[in-house]
Formats: C-alpha cells, sequence, structure tokens
C-alpha cells in the first residue's frame, strides 16, 4: 500500500517550471528520503503534499484519497516538522502544544502531551518561554508538536539541520524509534547523506523537478558505481547543475 | 467547522493577551484616551450652548460606537497578523483547520474585545460625564452588532489585501477605517456633507449605525429602517469581501507565497 502516491505533478511560478511531470510512489511504514540539490522541488513538492501551494496539474493521493478534495482528513492523519518552521515564540511550550492538540481535536490533552513530553525528555521545558529553548530543545519540542495526532504519515523538512551532531544523533534515534513503535510512514528531506544512509530505506532523488532515481541507499550507490551516497548526490547535482546552465544559454 | 479548533486559535490568543501588557492596552488604552478627549470637549461644546441639544450625550455614544467598530475591525486584522509576526501559517495550516474555522475565530474574539471595550467606556462614562450608555440597553444592540459585523468585514478586507500584497501593506490593518470615517456619519448627520458625497455616505452600513444610534440617544426611539439598511448593506459587504478574501488565499495558494507572508 502506498501513503502517498503523486501523478504527472507539475507547479509551475510564473512560467517557471519548479516541479516538472513528479509521478511518486511513498510506501507505508518506511522512512523515505526526499533528495536533491537545492532547487530541485523538495519543498515545493511537500508543500504542495500538505496544500499549503496548489499545484498547477497532477494529482495527489494521500492514504488513497484525493488531497484537493479530502483535505480536512488527510491533514488530520499526517503531521510535519521542519526546523525553518519555529512555534510562536511568544508561547509558552505546553500552551503551543495544548493549542496544537486542540487544532487536532486530541481528546486527552493533558495525557497526550505528557506521553509525549516523557518520549522526548521536554517535561521540564514545558512551562518555558518557546522563545527560550535551544535549537536543539526547540527540535523536540516541534517533534512533539508532529506526534500529537498520532499521524500515520510524518513529513520531515531536514529536521536535524543547525544541530550539533550529539543532538542531531539523538534525533535520529528517536526518528528511528517512533517509526518502529508506531509504525509511521516517514518523509524526509536531509543534505547529510551519511544521516539518510543511516536512516531510510528508501531513497527518491529529485532533479530539476523530475524524478532523477529511486531504490535502497545500497542500490544507488551500486548503480552509480560510487562508494557512498554522498557521491551520488554530487554526481546528480552536478548534472543538474550543467544541465540548468545549458538550458540558461 | 469544528468548534474545538476555533477554541484552540481563541485559546492561543487568551494565552498571549494574559501577560501581554501591550495587547491589553490596545484593547483599552486608546479607547479611554479618546473618551477623556471627546469628553471634555463635549463639556466645553455644552457650555457654549451652542447645539439645542445634548451634546454630551451625542459625541460621547459616537466616540464609543466607533471605538467599537475600530476595536471590531482592528481585532481580526491584528489576529491575522499575529500569525504573520510569528511564522506561524505553515504550523497551523497543515493542520485540518478551515478558513471559515480561522475567520469565525476572528469575529469571537473581535466580538470579546469591544465587549470588553464598551463595558469600560461606558462605566468610565457614567464616572466622568454622567452618561449612562446602558439606560438604551436593548435598543442599541442591533446596531452594536452591525458594528461587530461591519468591523469585521473590514477586518477581512484588510487581511486579503495583506495576503495579496505582504506584509508592506499592514499599516491598512490600523488605518484603513480611518478612511471611512468622514462619510460614516461618526459625530455629525449626513446631512451636513456636500450632496454629491451623501451617496457613499449611504453606501456604508456604519452610516445607519450612527444614525440609528444618534435617535436612540436623542429620541429614545429606535429606527427599524435604518436598522433594516445597516443590516442590508452589511450583508453585501460581507458577501463581497469574503468572495475577495477567499479569491485572494487561493490565488496565495497558486503562487505559493503563504509561507513567505513576512
Amino acid at each position: 500500500m502506498f501513503v502517498i502516491e503523486t501523478e504527472n505533478l507539475v507547479k509551475k511560478f510564473n512560467g517557471v517550471t519548479a516541479v516538472d511531470g513528479l509521478s511518486l510512489r511513498i510506501n507505508e511504514g518506511q522512512i523515505t528520503g526526499l533528495l536533491g540539490p537545492n532547487g530541485a522541488g523538495k519543498t515545493t513538492t511537500i508543500q504542495m503534499m500538505l496544500d499549503l501551494i496548489t499545484p498547477t496539474s497532477g494529482t495527489i493521493k494521500i492514504f488513497g484519497k484525493d488531497m484537493k478534495h479530502n483535505r480536512e482528513e488527510i491533514l488530520g492523519r499526517i503531521n510535519f516538522s521542519s526546523p525553518y518552521v519555529a512555534l510562536p515564540g511568544n508561547l509558552k511550550v505546553w500552551e503551543n502544544l495544548a493549542t496544537f492538540a486542540r487544532l487536532y481535536g486530541v481528546k486527552d490533552i493533558k495525557k497526550k502531551i505528557h506521553e509525549l513530553a516523557d518520549f522526548f525528555e521536554i517535561r521540564n521545558l514545558l512551562q518555558k518561554m518557546t522563545s527560550s529553548l535551544s535549537t536543539g530543545q526547540l527540535t523536540r519540542v516541534n517533534l512533539t508538536k508532529a506526534l500529537l495526532n498520532d499521524p500515520e504519515l510524518l513529513l520531515l523538512d531536514e529536521p536535524t539541520s543547525s544541530l550539533d551532531p550529539d543532538i542531531a544523533d539523538k534525533t535520529r534515534i528517536m526518528l528511528k524509534r517512533i517509526q518502529k513503535e508506531r509504525n509511521v510512514s516517514i518523509l524526509y528531506t536531509s543534505h547529510n547523506m551519511e544521516e539518510v544512509e543511516e536512516l531510510c530505506e528508501r531513497v527518491i532523488f529529485i532533479s530539476n523537478g523530475k524524478l532523477k532515481d529511486d531504490g535502497t541507499p545500497a542500490e544507488l550507490v551500486k548503480k552509480y558505481g560510487h562508494n557512498d551516497l554522498n557521491d551520488v548526490f554530487l554526481s546528480i547535482a552536478r548534472e543538474n547543475e550543467e544541465l540548468k546552465n545549458k538550458n540558461e544559454k | 467547522m469544528k468548534w474545538h479548533r476555533i477554541q484552540a486559535l481563541l485559546m492561543r490568543h487568551l494565552y498571549l493577551y494574559q501577560r501581554s501588557f501591550p495587547r491589553l492596552m490596545d484593547i483599552l488604552y486608546w479607547p479611554v484616551m479618546e473618551l477623556l478627549l471627546w469628553g471634555f470637549i463635549s463639556i466645553y461644546v455644552a457650555k457654549l450652548n451652542v447645539g439645542g441639544f445634548n451634546v454630551v450625550t451625542v459625541l460621547l455614544g459616537a466616540v464609543i460606537f466607533w471605538d467599537l467598530l475600530s476595536q471590531s475591525q482592528r481585532s481580526v486584522s491584528v489576529a491575522f497578523l499575529e500569525d504573520v509576526w510569528e511564522r506561524n501559517f505553515l504550523n497551523i495550516f497543515v493542520t485540518p483547520l478551515r478558513i471559515s474555522e480561522f475567520l469565525a475565530s476572528a469575529v469571537i474574539l473581535a466580538f470579546v474585545r469591544i465587549v470588553m471595550t464598551g463595558v469600560v467606556m461606558g462605566i468610565l462614562a457614567a464616572i466622568f460625564y454622567k452618561f449612562n450608555i446602558f439606560i438604551f440597553g436593548f435598543y442599541l444592540v442591533p446596531f452594536v452588532v452591525n458594528l461587530l459585523i461591519f468591523g469585521s468585514a473590514l477586518g477581512f478586507f484588510t487581511t486579503a489585501i495583506i495576503l495579496r500584497y505582504g506584509t508592506s501593506a499592514q499599516v491598512l490593518a490600523f488605518g484603513f477605517l480611518f478612511l471611512l470615517q468622514p462619510f460614516s456619519a461618526v459625530f455629525y448627520p449626513v446631512s451636513v456633507l456636500p450632496a454629491f458625497v451623501q451617496p457613499i455616505a449611504y453606501a456604508l452600513p456604519s452610516t445607519y449605525v450612527f444614525e440609528g444610534m444618534r435617535g436612540v440617544i436623542t429620541t429614545g426611539s429606535f429606527s427599524l429602517g435604518y436598522f433594516a439598511l445597516a443590516l442590508l448593506t452589511n450583508a453585501i459587504y460581507l458577501a463581497l469581501i469574503l468572495w475577495y478574501f477567499y479569491k485572494m488565499f487561493a490565488k496565495v495558494k497558486i503562487k505559493g507565497r503563504l509561507m513567505k507572508l513576512d
């Protein structure tokens, strides 16, 4: 079963094509990496999946349902986290979490927040102002928010960027635990290829808004004849750059 | 619409207001200052004995009603801007929240704010100027409801403009209403306006509210005609503005600018 299916997804901004006929299928219960160089169309694709951007053409199905006609139901079953999207700093952590728990219609808000706060070890932060937290603490609070509705699908945009190696490692361990214990499907973007190799069971490369390649990290490393996923990324990024320069000429 | 989602946004504002002195000041400071200023002007004009009617009553009534309209519009606009300032749009719109729920929470917040403002101004007017607006009681309620509707509609309009043109247009949230003040017959009847301006005045729901309010305060009688016209023009404005708001929201999603409103 696929949790996400896109068919010929296209997004153009003022004549510039950001996503170009992208057809993807994301498996249930896996951590899938969505990779590509800057400007490849990853963020636009994720934002279309979240109904924040309207596609120019093509379809998006999540849990087998068309996003256009089932937005409310779908968004109630998924969640999103990104270090670039902070929770309001002028509220306490508890207040932010309680607000989002209400938005998702969580039944026992107190119990749910305490359960997740224990999981992410943020109980001591609940009464602190969100603006006073460190980057690592904010990442854990963001992930707590992302699990409030017990999502079946998590979209994570570079969740470990700007974290020090220790906190980044702890975050990866947490993500593995979430996936394993809650059987959550995760679509994950990152520029850290080591992390992707460690976490993702499957990797999708996009370049210039198009699907470039798809497979397990080991399969892709073998296919491109490199030593690791980082080299695969570099060769795809360089190819992408050459193509862009050629198009501009 | 789901109440728990409207409640979530209202609770968020409650969390903010309970420890934000500037936000409370926004509800109380300006209305109180205006009340004091216009109260003393009214007393002075009354002493000149040129009005031939109770100047204090009419002017203070106008000031209080104007502030209710202003609170209503500003409350809706600022409720939206809070999310822009905190870059919180992505967070709330990746939840199942509907636009209608977002707008409904802003209107309820506006209602709470105008009740607070109205009560505080009413009490101060009674203490300082022996003007008891509450004696007009239920006669004024229909007009206050119209002010809430018109203020909210204007709040949606300024919000739609900010969505479309970005935060450089946020000055409208605080100044737009003043464009309508001269034509709304707030402190004087429409008959005072030049003939060519009067059609503009009669196209605004606020004009019927202020004319109706003056009628209640000076004669004690409720004008069903003014009330009906206020309601009718409000319905037209609200429908047009909601259409425009939804259109702008859809456009922003097409342009991919929902996340770039800062």
